[in-house]
């Protein structure tokens, strides 16, 4: 956990009172919404279907048991008793008054969260690994690096007018869980042959209308030329990306656009030009940053204690147990995942009462500290083993303890046409009736590890372009019509998936998953094999008829 | 369209805008565009009067940085307060190339990227709003920390706390 | 329903209004034929030519401060004349959510 220090502290509280006199500014009529929609962007201000909505950043997704008390409190004071957790590990209110935001985010402000550029055409939330800092194998914690981004990326006098969006991700670990290949900037953490830490640096991943795997620029970065290197990459992108076309501004058309050769010479030229001294990170500053970072006092526990022994005659919470808990780099604790998708609920939302009871129990079994991961789940990272039977009565009675990470019904679903004003067909609903069809726990096991994204318009927020089976909400003659792709991933292996056919009505996506299902267990050659191994096996043409062949 | 002057506030405008096909007005100070400049920039650099060149955002400024010591001004463009390219420009002009003329804002500059522009480099800005230009001296205070290094000598966040763990345990 | 904030040329497809979202709170708002706006959707000033929308559109964005990104927005009329939601995204906007949102537990 980051403890912020006098300095974040000033910074994010002369934020919120810049802000709170831009919303006055607004409000009296002296900024008019042209001038005024940039900089409400700034702090994580949109305008949905029905109300504004407020994105908060978790930055890395890292919250203490504090900060996420202080998140169910603006639920219950200034929204409507929940908020939802997004793909970038951010929470997003959906209900809060312009009028009354200012005072969220000096309230917010008190524990050291804000809502500087959650949106607009900047540096996002640096995303990372959910495990961090626990994961077994993990090279080091990438928080440091994503703190260290944190701080240069935020406020940057250069690059807050950017041609477009601009998100990184950091992973430490060989099996990517940040999806850094659909990032403008992915960070591969590794140590070289002289065992420096540095990184590969990956542009021009995305996905929306033109989706892109990343594509590496440099193959090892030394961790003290991170800075400056993000930097030449910034300003190559500030002054050439386009401008004419907001569907054609992301690095990724600019390196698409260039070849990356060319990108990179450009970004090597401008690199060598800087005088990099003064972005070069001196290892006291490293440090000086780590040492902020604490880490939990682990006690020596035993591999298996008492307590998991007897609980194993519970077959309920050994369902849980195997599927929601995993292996930590420390004997004797655990990495627990709390799912935020119980059968017909909306994915990836939490009400003020449920955030309230998780941050109480992180403080009693996880050393106060609790985790978003990007697929919309929670997690706490530090539970003793000893511990998991006692939580796990208290997860379930929370409802967060449905034993479906990972499997058909942990699906990771944008807010769609019920919220979102970018919408062409609702996301929501869709997941819910697929978990229902897919409530059975044995079936969910026998199917295996699925994942499924549902996005409601072709921006692609529920990242449907990486999903083993992905959902995208189409309109056609004022009805929602959904295409279904498969195959893809968002790992270190991603890729995109493939269309399996013609688009089909919202009455018959759920259909159209089952019989997508059914075909993989006809045929996948051993019940090991993954639903994606499987289409990457045979390709498209048998699910495509087992689908079409009715319809 | 009021002009405001780091450290000065609301000034008179020294330099006159010249179109094009404008003749130039004697030893005045003046303002032209690149285009122009560039037809004759030997000329024009060395004229008695002082020079400033109007940049376009989606220029490099590499024919410009040959003349660079003896203009007096450089005026870059924000066309949109949201085409952030002029400040890539303004870092790369007073970091890079040492510029130390005065470095103007112009186009669609309002209150709320003062300290943005501040930081870039700007000192001069020809601000669209008399309200905005009014309220200059109390927007450039705004921020009092500042994570990233530019080129206006201000001591970054990450710094100031090396600096208070220097004298932590030197005091020691 | 394609966004609109994709629109560009004002076409009619039938009756229509103009719709916004208060801008102190963000609550759905709706032009009405009296230069106000009503949070409630029968009270929505229907228009049926392009010239009518347009002009309805131009006075709804003039109020820059009460309402932000106003639009053109179908409506049905029915026989006795209530006018209604004309495509699901505005169903959605005048009626609520399609789903139940979480509900904090009962004390």
């Amino acid at each position: 956990m980051y403890a912020y220090d006098e300095l974040d502290r000033t910074l994010i509280n002369e934020r919120v009172s810049e802000f709170r006199d831009q919303v006055k500014r607004r409000l009296s009529g002296e900024l008019t919404e042209d001038e005024f929609k940039m900089l409400r962007l700034q702090n994580g201000v949109y305008l949905q279907l029905h109300a504004y909505m407020f994105r908060v950043a978790i930055p890395y997704g890292t919250l203490s048991t504090k900060q996420l008390h202080a998140l169910a409190h603006v639920a219950r004071k200034w929204d409507r008793g929940y908020g939802h957790f997004t793909t970038r590990q951010n929470i997003q209110y959906n209900w809060i008054k312009l009028a009354e935001l200012p005072d969220a985010l000096e309230y917010l402000a008190g524990v050291g969260i804000h809502a500087m550029q959650t949106s607009g055409n900047n540096t996002r939330n640096v995303t990372s690994d959910q495990w961090a800092g626990v994961a077994p194998g993990e090279i080091e914690d990438p928080r440091i690096w994503s703190e260290i981004l944190r701080q240069y990326t935020t406020l940057h006098p250069e690059f807050s007018f950017l041609p477009r969006k601009f998100k990184f991700a950091i992973t430490a670990s060989d099996h990517d869980r940040a999806a850094i290949k659909i990032h403008d900037i992915g960070l591969r953490l590794h140590k070289n042959a002289d065992g420096e830490t540095g990184f590969e640096v990956l542009v021009g991943g995305g996905l929306g209308r033109t989706p892109f795997i990343a594509k590496t620029i440099k193959p090892f970065v030394h961790g003290r030329d991170l800075l400056s290197y993000v930097e030449a990459i910034l300003r190559v992108y500030n002054q050439y990306g386009r401008r004419d076309n907001i569907y054609k501004a992301r690095i990724k058309i600019l390196v698409h656009e260039l070849g990356i050769e060319k990108f990179a010479r450009e970004v090597e030229e401008e690199w060598k030009a800087m005088d990099d001294s003064a972005l070069t990170l001196e290892n006291s500053v490293i440090e000086e940053i780590r040492s902020r970072f604490s880490y939990p006092a682990y006690e020596k526990l035993p591999h298996m204690p008492d307590e998991l022994k007897q609980a194993a005659h519970d077959p309920k919470f050994e369902a849980w147990r195997k599927n929601s808990v995993f292996p930590h780099k420390v004997q004797g604790y655990a990495i627990v995942t709390l799912s935020l998708k119980p059968v017909g609920g909306p994915p990836g939302d939490a009400t003020a009462d449920q955030m309230d009871a998780i941050a109480d129990l992180a403080q009693k079994y996880s050393f106060g500290e609790i985790r978003v991961g990007h697929e919309q789940n929670l997690v706490l990272p530090h539970v003793a083993k000893r511990d998991l039977p006692v939580l796990w009565k208290a997860l379930d009675r929370l409802g967060v303890a449905t034993p479906n990470v990972n499997l058909v019904t942990d699906i990771i679903a944008c807010p769609g046409l019920d919220y979102c004003s970018l919408a062409n067909a609702r996301s929501i609903p869709i997941a819910q009736e697929l978990t229902r069809r897919f409530a059975n726990h044995e079936t969910a096991n026998l199917i295996g590890r699925l994942h499924i994204n549902i996005s409601g318009c072709i921006n692609a927020c529920g990242h449907h372009h990486v999903g083993h089976i992905g959902i995208l909400g189409v309109e056609k003659n004022g009805e929602e019509f959904y295409q279904i792709t498969i195959g893809g991933r968002a790992d270190e292996n991603a890729q995109m998936g493939t269309l399996i056919g013609p688009s089909v009505p919202y009455a018959e996506v759920a259909d159209v998953i089952e019989d997508i299902v059914e075909a993989y267990l006809a045929l996948r050659d051993r019940p090991e094999e993954l639903f994606v191994d499987t289409v990457k096996r045979l390709g498209v043409e048998p699910f495509k008829e087992r689908v079409y062949a009715t319809r | 369209m009021p002009l405001v002057k780091k450290n000065a506030g609301i000034v008179n405008d020294l330099f006159v805008h010249v179109a094009d096909g404008a003749e130039l007005p004697g030893d005045s100070a003046i303002l032209i565009s690149a285009a122009r400049f560039l037809e004759d920039p030997e000329t024009l650099s060395k004229r008695a009067g002082k020079t400033g060149v109007i940049w376009p955002n989606n220029r490099d400024l590499d024919d410009l940085v040959p003349y660079l010591d003896r203009l007096a001004a450089v005026a870059l463009v924000f066309p949109s307060f949201r085409d952030g390219r002029a400040y890539s420009q303004a870092r790369l002009l007073r970091e890079r190339h040492g510029f130390e003329g005065e470095l103007r804002a112009t186009g669609q500059v309002l209150r709320d990227q003062f300290v943005f522009m501040l930081r870039a480099g700007f000192d001069a800005f020809e601000v669209k709003k008399q309200s905005d230009a009014e309220a200059f001296a109390s927007t450039a205070k705004r921020y009092s920390v500042f994570y990233q290094p530019t080129g206006d000598g201000r001591v970054t966040a990450l710094n100031r706390r090396m600096q208070l763990r220097h004298s932590e345990s030197a005091g020691q | 329903m394609t966004s609109p904030l994709e629109q560009k040329k004002i076409k009619l497809s039938g009756p229509s209004m103009v719709t916004a979202n208060r801008t102190w709170d963000g609550a759905v708002i709706y032009r009405t034929s009296k230069q106000g706006w009503s949070t409630e959707l029968p009270d929505a000033a229907v228009v049926r030519t392009s010239d009518e929308a347009r002009a309805l559109l131009a006075e709804s964005v003039a109020d820059d401060v009460g309402a932000i990104g106003a639009y053109i927005a179908p409506v049905e009329v029915a026989d006795t004349g209530k006018v209604g939601p004309g495509n699901l995204r505005e169903q959605i906007r005048s009626a609520g959510l399609t789903i139940d949102v979480p509900v904090p537990a009962q004390a």
